[in-house]
């Protein structure tokens, strides 16, 4: 039963989701573009306000666990959320199209994920997963009148279908096995000797939720649905869908006894360090920004397997801090491409010809891209380096040489591709393309964008406040 | 705090020089003329008011300290320490920061607010290097020199003729230090799990470190990883790929830094960690490193003898000198490594010199080939005469800093090395061949057209008359440099002779 208390935790939850209503009865009265941004960005700060205020609560509602490690992941989501939002309007100004629902779209997506990041129960699980991957179909395929936003939009569509038939098998045998779909009690019922059936729903569920972390061999989706989809929609994608979804991966395999078996083990440091290096790779002579940072992502997705393979109290925190900096460098570099993009002219400026001499322009949005890809390089004084510097240290402490050198090659091969698109920003040729216009961007987006560029930096500096909250959320956390 | 105000000045005057280009063409040049000027100042100050006698049992060798936690998580602390080699090189640093600034005032045109912005970046961060105490922290200063230096490589490197080749070299050196980097922060994170295993504290702290109890096997590699990073910056040769490609490409203020402190700072890596942190391992390594050491200065010398680009010729002649510093940093001897420090000294006064003469000589003839080059003496006042003072110190002439720090290396090694030594003598003998090579090609035979070229100004013969001096200086008077140093290098080759004893006691 939900009691008084259970609301209170909820409560995150619950404002989220109301202003998603509101939106729509909104919508339904009248259309406004700047009224709903702004009811969407108050409802998500509100809910992000109400964050300590739900933690604090004792809460215990049935399905869902509001641990540390929820209270990290709906912060980051939230976050997120709401630094999209607030892109969003300047996006969609130019777009001819009804602008409003794609709001609506983006409140339900950010629900999912707040319901996924504290889910303890397979029905919970799977709910919020669809949750926060049905709107994104829509989101992806927002502009259906490019082709290349439909085919993106298709593309996730069916691939994240059959993804999520792995998923659901994988729940199936194991519940086949346990009787159970509650984790804890899951984790009981598992706790002998694991028996192939199992193994096997173990390995079928690894096999969904890689596929919405795009690891390889599930990353084939990546590149395409990155460069197609709109922007606010691959930011969604790429920030709040692969945090939620990892952090559910890493309850589980905290949780569950059956992914610390040898060969599951096994299986996942190979698919990281095939991840690190294929990511990379693929990565280097892309031409294209969006599909560059999909295949970037796919690489960063590798190093944070290293914290689901090690395990122990220094994962968690690892993850938290690796996850935080990982998504504040990838809103700094989609934060640029959506100022510069606008849907006016139809297509992204995703491609690299597009930021070529950006910094004689516009020298502020250079510096930002700049700095977010040295902290995706992981270079020291942004963000991204006490990223790299706990996954190794993870690594190192682990004694897994061989992820370590992965890790160590993949950032090596990563440089290259992150040099490529920053010195591009500098260069500045004869024929240069036109000024971006920079009419019609409001202050908030401006505002949203100095706030990224700003935490990178801080992060860089003096990143202690935060590794102390996260590292206290993992301690509160660690007790699952 | 003086110690950190020495790393922030750099920073701050950085900023102001990119603000400052509203101000007028030449307000950002003042400012980071100003800048290393005071950077300069201060280690003066601190050098003329110092006492670098200390040098006991128990003694902190420290004159100046300055320790504030940063992260107290992993034990991470903002620990600057200042010695007699650390106040050296900072000097050095200021004073090869001003003649960057100086050597680029006509020849960067375009920019110069962000150019002189990167370059204080990185003299900002090579100060941070020679600062820095705390691993994790050494470990960010070694890294933040990178993206400017980057910067500097790729947006104002001058662009040979076939396509981005600056925009390659710049690409290669970064890949290069930034992956032996990485390798040295896993040694560096291995070193303190290992440490925090044994003694349950989690610390980057250097003092803590030192007395680090490592299993044998595993100190092994955690050497390799510092040597190796140590190695790719000094150049050794295995690893030196990145050097002449970044010379030859880089504006001239880049390659003085790059020349004459950059890869200083891998010697200093080499003194102040590899070796104390792993002196038993070290000495193991020991016959190696020289052997390396070998090779790159008959590699070097050898390859700069068959080059047509000047700045090339004097990347290999690096290459070729920074074998005698290596040699002499792993032979263990007092008197070698003092040597090599007079080296890395004249060696910064001489390259900087050469480079900035061919910098010269690119804005009269707007060439460096030297095969487009030759009767120049004639045609340019003054210069001539100074490269060949310069190229004389290269080769080893007596009477210049270069002839004492060589010799000094050779006298120091010969004792625990005679065969090194042997071999690394005729490193000299080619040394000769490449310089007067230089000379003949460039100033001397048929002149190429008529004409005569404007000879130095002010500012020319100023940043000449200057390292002429100091290179004179050093070579006739050296007392006062290894009276400063010699309280840190002790302790060092201390190190490598109490090694066999500790290892013989243990058996």
């Amino acid at each position: 039963m939900l009691t008084l208390i259970d609301l209170v935790g909820l409560l995150p939850l619950l404002i989220v989701a109301s202003t998603a209503v509101l939106v729509m009865l909104g919508v339904a009265w009248r259309r406004h573009h700047g009224g709903t941004a702004a009811v969407t960005v108050s409802g998500l700060a509100l809910a992000l306000a109400s964050l300590p205020l739900a933690s604090a609560a004792p809460s215990s509602p049935p399905l869902m666990i509001f641990d540390g490690l929820a209270l990290m992941g709906s912060a980051l989501v939230l976050v997120s959320g709401l630094f999209i939002a607030a892109m969003s309007h300047g996006y969609l100004a130019g777009y001819r199209g009804p602008r409003e629902e794609f709001y609506l779209l983006l409140l339900c997506a950010v629900t999912g994920a707040l319901g996924l990041v504290a889910s303890n129960h397979l029905a919970t699980l799977f709910i919020s997963l669809e949750l926060l991957s049905m709107p994104l179909y829509g989101m992806v395929a927002y502009s259906f009148r490019t082709e290349r936003s439909l085919e993106a939009g298709i593309k996730y569509l069916i691939l994240s279908a059959a993804a999520t038939a792995f998923l659901l098998f994988g729940m199936a045998l194991i519940y086949a096995r346990t009787g159970h779909l509650e984790l804890t009690a899951l984790a009981a019922g598992v706790a002998g000797s694991p028996d192939p059936w199992i193994l096997g729903g173990a390995a079928l569920l690894l096999v969904g939720l890689g596929f919405k972390l795009s690891i390889i061999p599930f990353h084939q989706w990546t590149p395409d649905v990155y460069q197609g989809g709109l922007a606010p929609a691959t930011t969604v994608l790429a920030t709040v869908s692969k945090l939620a979804v990892f952090l559910v991966l890493l309850r589980l395999v905290l949780v569950a006894p059956v992914f610390g078996s040898g060969w599951l083990l096994g299986l996942i440091s190979l698919l990281a360090l095939l991840s690190m290096f294929g990511g990379n790779l693929l990565a280097l002579f892309q031409p294209d920004l969006k599909r560059l940072l999909g295949y970037s992502s796919i690489a960063h997705m590798g190093y944070l397997l290293v914290a689901v393979i090690v395990g122990g109290p220094l994962a968690l925190e690892t993850t938290g801090v690796y996850l935080f900096t990982y998504i504040v460098a990838t809103m700094g570099a989609f934060g640029v491409i959506m100022h510069v993009s606008g849907t006016g002219s139809g297509e992204d400026a995703s491609g690299l010809h597009h930021y070529r001499g950006l910094f004689w322009h516009s020298p502020w949005l250079a510096a930002l891209l700049t700095l977010s890809m040295l902290s995706l390089a992981g270079i020291p004084l942004t963000a991204g380096f006490f990223g790299k510097f706990y996954i190794i240290a993870l690594g190192v402490e682990g004694s897994r040489w061989w992820l370590v050198g992965g890790i160590v090659i993949g950032s090596v091969i990563g440089l290259f591709y992150y040099l490529r698109v920053i010195v591009t920003l500098y260069l500045r040729e004869p024929g240069m393309q036109q000024a971006v216009a920079d009419a019609g961007r409001g202050r908030v987006e401006k505002l949203a964008l100095l706030i990224v560029a700003v935490s990178i930096l801080l992060l860089g500096i003096y990143p202690v406040p935060f590794i102390d909250w996260v590292a206290g959320l993992a301690w509160a956390a660690r007790l699952l | 705090m003086i110690l950190f105000w020495l790393i922030l000045i750099p920073f701050l005057g950085g900023m102001l020089c990119w603000h400052s280009e509203r101000w007028g063409e030449q307000a950002p040049r003042w400012i980071a003329l100003a800048t290393m000027l005071f950077v300069l100042a201060v280690s003066v100050v601190l050098w003329a008011g110092g006492d670098f006698s200390a040098y006991g049992a128990g003694e902190r060798p420290w004159l100046l300290e300055w320790r504030v936690p940063w992260i107290p998580r992993f034990g991470i602390e903002i620990h600057l320490a200042l010695d007699g080699l650390s106040l050296i090189l900072i000097a050095l640093t200021g004073f090869l920061g001003a003649l960057a600034v100086l050597c680029s005032w006509k020849e960067i045109v375009e920019r110069v607010g962000f150019f002189h912005l990167n370059l204080l970046f990185v003299l900002g961060g090579v100060v941070g290097v020679f600062l820095a105490l705390d691993l994790l922290l050494f470990f960010l200063f070694w890294e933040v020199m990178l993206v400017p230096m980057y910067f500097l490589i790729a947006l104002w490197g001058h662009s040979g003729s076939p396509g981005q080749t600056r925009i390659r070299a710049a690409t290669r050196f970064f890949i290069y230090t930034q992956a032996s980097g990485l390798l040295m922060l896993v040694a560096i994170l291995a070193l303190v799990f290992v440490h925090y295993t044994s003694s349950g504290e989690i610390t980057f702290s250097y003092d803590a470190l030192l007395n680090a109890d490592v299993p044998d096997n595993l100190s092994f590699w955690i050497m390799l990883g510092f040597f190796i990073a140590f190695a790719v910056k000094l150049p050794v040769v295995p690893f030196h790929g990145w050097l002449p490609d970044a010379h030859a490409q880089a504006p001239t203020a880049g390659s003085v830094d790059l020349a004459g402190i950059l890869l200083k700072t891998a010697a200093y890596g080499m003194l102040r960690f590899a070796i104390p942190l792993f002196p038993e391992q070290s000495q193991a390594f020991a016959p190696v490193a020289m052997a390396l050491g070998v090779v790159g200065i008959i590699y070097g010398a050898v390859l700069a003898c068959g080059q047509q680009d000047i700045k090339r010729l004097i990347a290999y002649a690096s290459i070729s000198h920074m074998g005698f510093v290596l040699i002499a940093v792993y032979s263990g001897s007092e008197l070698a490594i003092q040597g090599a420090i007079v080296l890395m000294v004249a060696h910064a006064f001489s390259s900087a010199a050469l480079f900035i003469l061919s910098g010269q000589l690119f804005e009269r003839i707007h060439t460096r080939d030297m095969r487009r080059m030759g009767g120049l003496w004639g045609r340019i006042p003054v210069l001539p005469g100074v490269t060949l003072f310069f190229l004389a110190a290269s080769l080893g002439m007596p009477a210049t800093a270069n002839f004492l720090g060589e010799f000094m290396v050779l006298f120091g090694t010969f004792r625990s090395a005679p065969v090194v030594v042997v071999i690394a003598s005729a490193g000299l003998v080619l040394g000769a061949i490449y310089s007067l090579l230089m000379m003949q090609r460039v100033h001397f035979g048929r002149e190429q057209q008529p004409g005569l070229l404007a000879g130095p100004d002010v500012r020319e013969y100023g940043m000449m008359l200057a390292l002429i001096g100091l290179t004179l200086a050093v070579g006739l008077n050296p007392q006062p440099l290894l009276d400063t140093t010699a309280s840190m290098v002790r302790p060092v080759a201390d190190l490598f002779m109490a090694g066999p004893v500790r290892a013989g006691g243990m058996n």
